[in-house]
């Protein structure tokens, strides 16, 4: 019996050594161990053993079937382990080959810059306000210091509707709204979008977008405009820039100045893109003027506040080295692709 | 304004400064200096030389050879070709190794061009003579160069000296740029009283000092202004034995500088004035002044004046006029007229220097068609106590020149003189203003170099009149804080109570939308928001569609840009139309731009400004990639409901068989669609385009950011799969209804999974299948639940005329 356990399992190894394929490993264990299974007959066959003898036999078999699982499981596993080799070999692409993209659109660099602008503003706890594009020659004027007769109020740069009623030439009305509802302190932008008479060429468009800016509180002073400004312009252009604040002249503020920064290509050595000087033109800015608080229902006793005006197609050409202003209405997707 | 700064530093003698210092310290104290240039920039090693000796070339009929004295004892030999030589003049010399600016034929190089000595013809040449282009300058400027050849020096000139300095040219030009608020600074007396204060150098103008030659300029003429609201006033002093001549260079270098052409004493004068001071002047010949007389009045409605250009002008009633006893002679403030203007035989002349008012110059000037540089100085608004003393430092230089006899007196008519404005002082509010700790002291010094005068008595700064600009406690601010420095400002940020940054509501909903817009293959567009009212047709709108009642705009800058877009499609179809024809493929684009709604017309009241989101496209995608871009934003606002779609949109520019109007909660929100072909064609758009057009003001309210977890569905779902075969003109939207209507609490959602027509189905009908699910949240569903929703269903569907199929 000893014998004959001996050469089934002898026989089985054999066998299992010689199984080219899983399917006929499984062959080789339903031979052997299959209900039908050379080792199953032995067991069958224990009727025949004496009585005395057949736990030993029993234990015999046993021993035979568990080590002919192990090496039926070893031999298995090896041969699972070469088949995903074989198929992870024959799966291999060509990672080279072009993404399946899903062709996200682009947003407008005008839009790109004015978000940046926006994020800066909002985080130094401003809100963002929307005026009316064709305006009240009241607001775009009037209240601004600007009466009738001015120079700006030209008809060669203001689009009229009628003679109460313009395309708003500026950002700047929505000063004039916000400071009449009254509630202080303020801390606005408005962005939006703005009408001149010029032709189209590619520094001109007879429509673009300005940015707003307006602070009234107590103790407003000149110190606090500068100290914003450098603080956004540092955000928008980087933590070297530096800003120059030269004296200039608005109607609606005094004093007035405009503001240059340190030009971003060479760092202020000068370049052609800032024709030299180190520096670049980015906003015009000033103390709200007495006037208008006061034309406004202010105090302008008690209250003070200053006000920035930034032309967004300027930030937006400047950063991103557009040469022609005519790119941003024409919407080329070749154009808008970039960015 | 154009500057140099030799006659800058006529009245700031002490001034001593490169051109960066002088563009860097101005700007920063407020007279910008645009740029600047160095009128010798291009010249270099150009001397005056004498022709000592003139033979013929031996070898070339056109060239001489001249022996030329350069002052260093030996004489040098120059070949040249100029025609206008000759032995014993004065030239301007180029040596060996320097620059001139350009050709004699006018034509500037960039840096200038490098002499060598060498041979001509050969004959040894140590350098060029010069023409007066070929130092950069013109005939315009410097009259007395002949038209042809070499420059002649006067025979003052220096044998040997820089002839870029014989002839005024080592000097600056600087360009300013004059806020409109300074109109004193249009003038170089003005922006030289700046330049003294910003480098603490004494200010020195002219001292005007009349001697006159008896006589009583009453005697001579009467002035008598009838309009006295547009011209506050009006100087008139007279000249008699006129000797016209040129001017002396001296005036002729600095008018040319400043690019005025030299013509004679006289016109030279009032053009030298007219920079100096700022205040235009007008000369006429007084004979030819019927009576005597001036009268300043409005001109009458179409009368016709020639002016002095010999052009004929028609006026209006608000065009003021200079007259004489029979007729006018000058349109006031700018320009003369052909008929009293000065002639080389004029005897006796009259000095004009007005002032009138700013505004009715400027609209005059407009409708006339006719702006001058003294209507463009008038336009500002000038001082009024101005004119007399530019009218005096004229009959100064008339008397200086040698140019004719002033007659004692001045006739003025001078109504509301201006009187200096008297500004309270607070030093402690100025600062507050500024943020800064300046010394009132300090202050009044600042002020002081401005002529701003302290008045200690009552505390006030007095404003001389020419700073029509100081008017407040801020604008005193604003003149400490440029003597100070803007750099010196300290920086700070606002103190006080904290507010919170916020984006409002609506721009949250735009920025979603941009979002998705991308998300979807569309790209940021911006075009126009006023167009042609010829779009209308082009979109085949109907006469009477309220959308072609725009608001005209009625300076516009061509019909093309002269109405409000009451639609913004015209804008998206024109950007697609360029983007096909260039040729790009697959353009998605989308916008974000109002359109505007007058309430009515002619507007009274400010319109309607509704924000559009536009999205168009052409190329890959069709129909409902549109829809499925629109859904995908309205889920994402918080709009969860069903949005209905009825093709009954009625929109003529849309394909009728493929449109919509997006119905959402009842309300029409916008539309979307095929463009129709024929609009296609007039936009040359040549594949099919997709629209769609959603109207925020409609959205915003149903869109939140709200959101609230529902949990997982723990419970199994059941799956019902139908089939059926309905009429085509049954819309899915109307079987989806029902599913949705009879589906019962436990539907979930439902699904379209094929829809068919053609073969095996008969004619006048489409097949279509969707798979139902049903799911409970607190229990497993049993068969019962599901089979009674089933039954409704179907018994809805049949209500649509719909055989099931097995």
């Amino acid at each position: 019996m000893k014998e004959k356990l001996q050469k089934i399992r002898e026989n089985a190894i054999e066998q299992i050594q010689a199984a080219k394929n899983l399917s006929s490993l499984n062959d080789v264990r339903v031979a052997i161990l299959g209900k039908k299974g050379e080792l199953t007959s032995v067991l069958k066959g224990m009727k025949n053993v004496a009585p005395e003898e057949r736990p030993k036999v029993g234990q015999l078999v046993n021993e035979t079937r568990e080590q002919i699982e192990k090496v039926l499981e070893e031999a298995k596993t090896k041969m699972e382990a070469l088949l995903r080799e074989e198929k992870l070999k024959a799966e291999v692409i060509d990672v080279t080959l072009p993404a399946s993209k899903n062709n996200v659109g682009h947003r407008h660099p005008n839009t790109i810059a004015l978000e940046e602008v926006e994020r800066i503003f909002i985080g130094m706890g401003y809100e963002v306000v929307e005026g009316p594009e064709i305006e009240y020659d009241l607001y775009n004027f009037e209240k601004l210091n600007i009466p009738e007769g001015h120079p700006a109020k030209d008809e060669q740069d203001t689009f009229y509707i009628n003679k109460e009623i313009v395309l708003r030439t500026q950002t700047s009305p929505c000063q004039a709204r916000v400071m009449e509802q009254g509630k202080l302190p303020i801390r606005m932008i408005s962005p939006g979008r703005v009408f001149r008479s010029d032709e189209v060429d590619a520094t001109h468009s007879p429509s673009f977008h300005q940015i707003e800016g307006l602070v009234v509180d107590e103790h407003i002073t000149f110190a606090d405009l500068k100290g914003t400004l450098e603080e956004f312009a540092k955000e928008l252009f980087g933590e070297e820039t530096k800003t120059k604040f030269r004296p200039h002249h608005f109607p609606f503020t005094e004093p007035s100045a405009e503001v240059d920064v340190s030009c971003f290509k060479c760092g202020g050595k000068g370049c052609r893109f800032c024709k030299g000087s180190g520096w670049i033109e980015i906003l015009g800015c000033g103390m709200v003027h007495p006037h208008v608080l006061e034309m406004c229902g202010i105090d302008p006793e008690k209250y003070t506040g200053f006000a920035f005006g930034v032309g967004l197609e300027r930030i937006a050409l400047l950063k991103y080295e557009i040469d022609d202003m005519r790119l941003l209405y024409e919407n080329d997707t070749r154009f808008l692709k970039q960015f | 304004m154009d500057t140099s700064l030799s006659w800058i530093k006529a009245y700031v003698p002490d001034l001593d400064v490169t051109a960066q210092e002088y563009t860097d310290a101005m700007t920063l104290s407020g007279t910008k200096v645009e740029g600047y240039k160095a009128l010798d920039a291009d010249l270099e090693n150009i001397v005056v030389g004498q022709i000592l000796k003139i033979e013929r070339h031996p070898d070339a009929d056109k060239l001489v050879v001249c022996q030329v004295d350069i002052g260093t004892g030996t004489p040098i030999q120059i070949v040249t070709g100029a025609p206008n030589v000759e032995e014993g003049q004065k030239i301007p010399v180029v040596l060996d190794g320097g620059h001139v600016a350009g050709g004699h034929d006018g034509k500037m190089t960039p840096g200038g061009i490098r002499i060598k000595k060498g041979k001509l013809r050969g004959v040894e040449s140590n350098g060029m003579m010069c023409s007066i282009e070929e130092l950069g300058q013109s005939r315009e400027l410097f009259p007395e160069a002949p038209e042809l050849g070499i420059y002649i020096f006067p025979d003052s000139a220096v044998v040997g000296e820089s002839a870029i300095k014989a002839l005024g040219l080592d000097d600056v030009v600087f360009e300013h740029e004059i806020t409109s608020n300074r109109v004193d600074c249009y003038s170089i007396i003005g922006i030289a009283r700046e330049t003294a204060a910003t480098f603490h150098k004494k200010f020195v103008p002219p001292t005007v000092t009349v001697k006159g030659s008896g006589g009583d300029v009453n005697d001579y003429i009467k002035v008598d202004v009838k309009d006295a609201d547009l011209c506050p006033r009006y100087c008139a002093r007279v000249v008699k034995n006129i000797k016209l001549g040129p001017s002396p260079k001296w005036m002729q270098r600095r008018l040319a500088v400043n690019g005025i052409r030299p013509i004679n004493n006289i016109v030279d004068i009032t053009n030298y004035v007219m920079e100096e001071y700022g205040q235009p002047m007008h000369a006429y010949d007084l004979d030819t002044i019927a009576g005597h007389q001036i009268l300043v009045r409005r001109a009458d409605k179409g009368e016709k004046f020639v002016t002095l250009d010999g052009q004929e002008r028609t006026m209006d009633d608000s065009v003021l006029m200079i007259c004489d006893g029979e007729k006018a002679i000058g349109v006031a403030g700018i320009m003369g007229g052909e008929n009293s203007m000065i002639t080389d035989d004029v005897k006796t002349m009259l000095f004009e220097a007005a002032c009138f008012d700013g505004v009715n110059i400027r609209l005059s000037a407009k409708r006339i068609g006719l702006r001058t540089d003294a209507s463009g100085k008038f336009e500002k608004g000038l001082d009024p106590n101005n004119a007399q003393a530019a009218i005096d430092r004229a009959c100064q230089l008339v008397e200086e020149l040698g140019a004719g006899e002033v007659v004692d007196g001045m006739v003025d008519v001078y109504t509301g003189v201006k009187e200096p404005v008297r500004v309270p002082f607070d030093a402690d509010r100025i600062n507050a203003l500024l943020g800064t700790h300046i010394s009132k002291e300090q202050m009044l010094e600042y002020l002081k170099t401005v002529e701003l005068e302290y008045d200690e008595r009552t505390n006030e700064i007095v404003a001389p009149t020419f700073r029509q600009d100081v008017l407040c406690l801020a604008d005193l601010a604003e003149e400490v804080a440029r003597f100070y420095g803007y750099d010196n400002i300290p920086t700070t940020l606002p103190k006080g109570e904290a507010t919170t940054g916020k984006l409002p509501f609506k721009l949250r909903v735009e920025s979603v939308a941009r979002d998705i817009a991308e998300f979807c293959g569309f790209s940021q567009g911006m075009t126009y928001s006023f167009e042609s009212p010829k779009v209308f047709d082009k979109l085949l709108l109907d006469k009477e569609d309220p959308i072609r009642n725009a608001i005209t705009i009625s300076n516009p800058l061509g019909e093309d840009f002269s109405i409000m877009r009451t639609t913004s499609l015209n804008g998206m179809l024109t950007s697609l139309a360029f983007n096909y024809n260039r040729r790009n493929k697959n353009v998605r684009l989308y916008e974000l731009g109002n359109i505007y709604l007058a309430k009515e017309l002619p507007l009274t009241e400010l319109p309607d400004e509704r924000m559009q989101f536009t999205l168009g496209m052409y190329g890959e995608g069709d129909f409902y990639t549109m829809k499925g871009v629109v859904e995908e934003f309205f889920d994402k606002i918080g709009m969860h409901k069903k949005e209905v779609y009825d093709p009954n949109a009625g929109k003529n520019f849309l394909h009728p068989g493929r449109q919509a109007n997006i119905i959402y909660s009842g309300k029409v929100v916008g539309y979307l669609g095929e463009l129709h072909p024929a609009v296609a064609d007039a936009y040359e758009i040549g594949d099919r385009a997709y629209v769609a057009v959603l109207d925020l003001p409609a959205i915003v309210p149903f869109a939140t950011f709200e959101r609230k977890y529902e949990g997982i569905a723990k419970y199994p779902a059941v799956t019902r799969d139908i089939s059926m075969v309905i009429p085509k003109t049954v819309l899915a939207g109307q079987i989806e209804e029902v599913i949705e209507n009879k589906g019962g609490s436990y539907l979930e959602s439902y699904h379209l999974f094929d829809i068919y027509e053609g073969e095996q189905i008969k004619e006048g009908y489409k097949s279509v299948a969707y798979s139902i699910v049903f799911r409970a949240k607190d229990k497993t569903l049993e068969e019962a639940d599901v089979s009674s929703a089933m039954k409704r269903i179907l018994k809805g569907l049949e209500s649509l005329n719909a055989e099931l199929r097995q």
